[in-house]
């Protein structure tokens, strides 16, 4: 059935407004937008001189789902809003409800959530970089890219059950111990991907095209990356070396030794080169977990009330039974009070903020999305530049709409 | 003679350098094996999508790697990901720019049917907006999943009466 | 229980008005509405929590009153360290509050946000408009009131919706996600399927 154009109206009140200028809608099924990310823009010729990006079109209710089901019940949505990275986001929650619980979680389940969230941080940048080249037109980096993945989704697929939806947190631990030898095949992961990154990295590092398209283009100084709100790879790119895991240590990180990369310029290039050494350095705090693995429980005894009981116990015991059916059917039983939590994600900031009046339930879960607020400079830095400059700095954002709409 | 719906093909034992068929079949090989994927990446889904475009599952050993981001070159709009209110119409808009003859396959459970997010902002299930031929279940689908969906809809295009409709439409 | 700072102390002493909130974690502090913006300019500016790390609100349920609060989380990026910064609207029916646009450009997209979901207008603010669902959408979802499955309304595009004769319909909750309300559970109500049946706990049997 054909249907006749229809220009949508905010389109055609911008020709209204300025009849010399071209209105140009890009997305939301776009192929450099990385989603459904739409981008209402005006051009000059092929120069910017407005950009609107309307965001909202993966919008699916995650705050006032979260509003309707318990703590547990909510970590399998967890997973699907930076969905490069769930077992970050899953960290993330789960120590946003711990801290409201006043839970302490054993060494042994801080050790293995921070192993999966740096293999995620992987994940991530590895997808970000193979899309980062696609816009620039290099397809080759995502072919070698996506094959890392798949070797890190075999890893997570052996410890959580499935590829990248994996709800493997819980409230006060994780849902089940590693796998005989998994710890070995992670090294063993890590020792065949430095080399294969620095391949990866060799085809753009000092590539020409590479390099005239993304030196220069699309600089976030630093006033603007802190007043736009800007976090992760892309406000380390203008310069501040604020990394949480640094700042604020959670889960233990303050073990581990790692870097914290910036940039000087604050350009596309400076932020590709910053997600490029983040992942030599998740490789080597990856190391160091693996060298000192602690031992012990994976979930947190003493959260009686919150944490589900072995499965084994379940079956034979009674008060573990009853227990379980009231976890299930009620919730953990939290107490009423508020927490904002952040963790850093591979995107950037990943903040929950739990309102919590008591019982099984959060009365209110907001998701402060790191992609949420690094799209939100668009208009800034979008004004005056090239049509073709606006892919190389979506690309360089690295943004996932899942998050960013929730 | 065969009923229409009945799968057709190459009669190998042919003579010199003709080759003898019907028309349903010789238009149901070619379109089966040259499906044109136009990728509606939505959500989670796209990124399993990538993953079957790519190295380890490839699509390509049956003929769907041609990824095609513009409707008007594509003729198997893929549904990866959670359809919204909000983006459903463009959706919708897309399908109708497509060529025929289309096919669409719903790939995982948000696409089928509104999935997990049973909420004031989905769609439940984008067979409300676009005619559906293939449903595929998993949240996300394993890459696997999405071939099996390509190969049933290669069997049921191999059953359509190509040559009717062409004058039909 | 009230968290100590030193940027909480400062900012009771600065602001007479300014009181202690109860948080799990940061130390937090409640403000008069109207003098949200010059408290946090006086906490970006003399403090240094340079970083407004989120904006939102909260709705107490209808009926309530105060009904919604305005939340600020702040990040000094210097020394690491968290306030929050609450201030309950004045008015339950036509909930408005001051922008901070012009502290923190990052501000505009949360406050559409919030304009969105709760319906909360911000004074000043440079562009005020929907910004999660579509221009036209008649509820904001994240109000107590409005219900999880939605309510029937029309699709955003009219000519589509004439085509498909699909509106936007409230999701079947029954079968789906197990829903619950906190404070109070009775598992006949929290559970959909249960609903649906004839009888439960709570409903005698008829026939």
């Amino acid at each position: 059935m054909a249907t006749e154009l229809n220009i949508p109206d905010t389109a055609a009140k911008a020709a209204e407004a300025a009849p010399d200028r071209m209105s140009l809608s890009m997305g939301p099924s776009h192929p450099s937008t990385h989603g459904v990310l739409r981008l209402q823009m005006e051009l000059d010729g092929e120069i910017l001189t407005k950009c609107d990006p309307v965001v909202g079109y993966l919008h699916r209710g995650d705050e006032k789902i979260a509003e309707n089901m318990t703590y547990n019940q909510f970590v399998p949505y967890t997973d699907r809003l930076d969905y490069l990275a769930p077992l970050a986001n899953n960290m993330a929650y789960a120590i946003a409800v711990e801290k409201l619980a006043g839970l302490e979680v054993p060494a042994r389940c801080q050790a293995i959530r921070v192993i999966t969230a740096e293999m995620a941080r992987i994940s991530s940048h590895l997808m970000g970089l193979g899309a980062f080249g696609l816009d620039v037109g290099a397809w080759t980096v995502l072919v070698h890219s996506l094959n890392q993945r798949e070797h890190l989704y075999k890893l997570f697929e052996e410890l959580t059950g499935a590829r990248f939806t994996t709800s493997y947190t819980r409230i006060g631990g994780v849902s089940r111990d590693i796998p005989d030898g998994w710890l070995d095949r992670v090294g063993g992961f890590c020792d065949q991907f430095l080399p294969a990154l620095e391949e990866i990295l060799s085809l753009l590092t000092r590539n020409k095209i590479f390099l005239d398209r993304t030196v220069g283009v699309g600089v976030i100084t630093k006033e603007d990356a802190l007043a736009y709100g800007i976090t992760g790879p892309n406000l380390r790119g203008s310069g501040i070396a604020l990394d949480l895991r640094k700042d604020k240590p959670y889960s233990g990180y303050e073990q581990y030794e790692f870097d914290v990369p910036v940039g000087s310029k604050g350009d596309s290039y400076d932020r590709y080169l910053v997600r490029g050494e983040e992942m030599r350095q998740s490789v080597r705090i990856i190391r160091q977990v693996i060298a000192k693995f602690p031992g012990g429980d994976w979930y947190a005894k003493d959260a009686r009330k919150i944490f589900a009981p072995p499965k084994d116990k379940i079956l034979t015991s009674m008060e573990e039974l009853i227990q379980n059916f009231m976890l299930v059917t009620e919730g953990p039983q939290m107490p009423a009070g508020e927490v904002y939590f952040e963790a850093e994600n591979p995107k950037g900031i990943l903040g929950f903020y739990v309102v919590s009046k008591g019982g099984g339930v959060p009365w209110r879960l907001k998701i402060r999305s790191p992609s949420f607020c690094n799209l939100s400079i668009l208009p800034k830095i979008c004004t005056g530049i090239l049509i073709s400059d606006v892919v190389t700095l979506l690309g360089s954002l690295d943004f996932v709409m899942g998050e960013c709409d929730r | 003679m065969a009923a229409s719906h009945t799968e057709l093909g190459f009669n190998g034992k042919v003579e010199g350098e003709v080759i003898v068929s019907r028309a349903d079949a010789v238009i149901n090989w070619i379109r089966t094996n040259s499906v044109w994927p136009m990728p509606m990446g939505l959500a989670c889904c796209a990124i399993e999508l990538m993953a079957v475009g790519n190295g380890r599952f490839d699509i390509a050993r049956f003929g769907a790697e041609v990824m095609r981001f513009s409707p008007r070159q594509s003729d198997c709009m893929i549904v990866a990901g959670t359809v919204t209110y909000k983006m459903a119409p463009q959706v919708r808009r897309i399908y109708d720019q497509m060529m025929g003859p289309k096919w669409v396959i719903a790939m995982g459970a948000c696409a089928s049917s509104g999935g997990m997010y049973r909420s004031y902002a989905t769609l439940q299930g984008v067979d409300r907006i676009v005619p559906v031929d293939v449903y595929v279940s998993g949240c996300p689908p394993r890459p696997e999943a999405l071939l099996d969906a390509l190969i049933k809809l290669q069997e049921k295009i191999k059953r359509e009466p190509a040559a009717k409709n062409l004058f039909v439409a | 229980m009230p968290v100590a700072s030193q940027a909480a102390t400062a900012l009771k002493a600065k602001f007479p008005s300014a009181t202690d909130r109860a948080s799990s974690d940061h130390a937090a502090c409640n403000v008069p509405l109207a003098e949200v913006p010059a408290v946090l300019q006086f906490l970006r500016d003399e403090q240094g929590f340079d970083h407004l790390a989120d904006l939102t609100a909260i709705d107490w349920a209808e009926g309530a009153s105060p009904r919604f609060t305005v939340v600020y989380n702040l990040y000094a990026t210097a020394r690491g360290e968290y306030i929050r910064v609450a201030a309950d609207c004045t008015n339950d029916l036509e909930p408005a509050a001051p922008t901070v646009t012009h502290l923190w450009p990052g501000a505009n997209w949360h406050e559409r946000e919030c304009f969105d979901m709760f319906g909360i207008t911000f004074e000043g603010h440079p562009d005020l408009r929907r910004i999660l669902m579509w221009d036209g959408y008649p509820y904001h979802p994240l109000r107590k009131e409005f219900p999880l499955a939605g309510i029937e309304t029309v699709l955003p595009d009219a000519e589509i919706a004439e085509v498909t004769k699909t509106p936007v319909i409230a999701a079947p909750m029954a079968g789906g996600p197990f829903v619950a309300s906190p404070g109070e559970i009775n598992m006949a109500d929290a559970e959909p399927s249960a609903k649906d049946q004839s009888w439960n706990e709570r409903k005698p049997k008829t026939d």
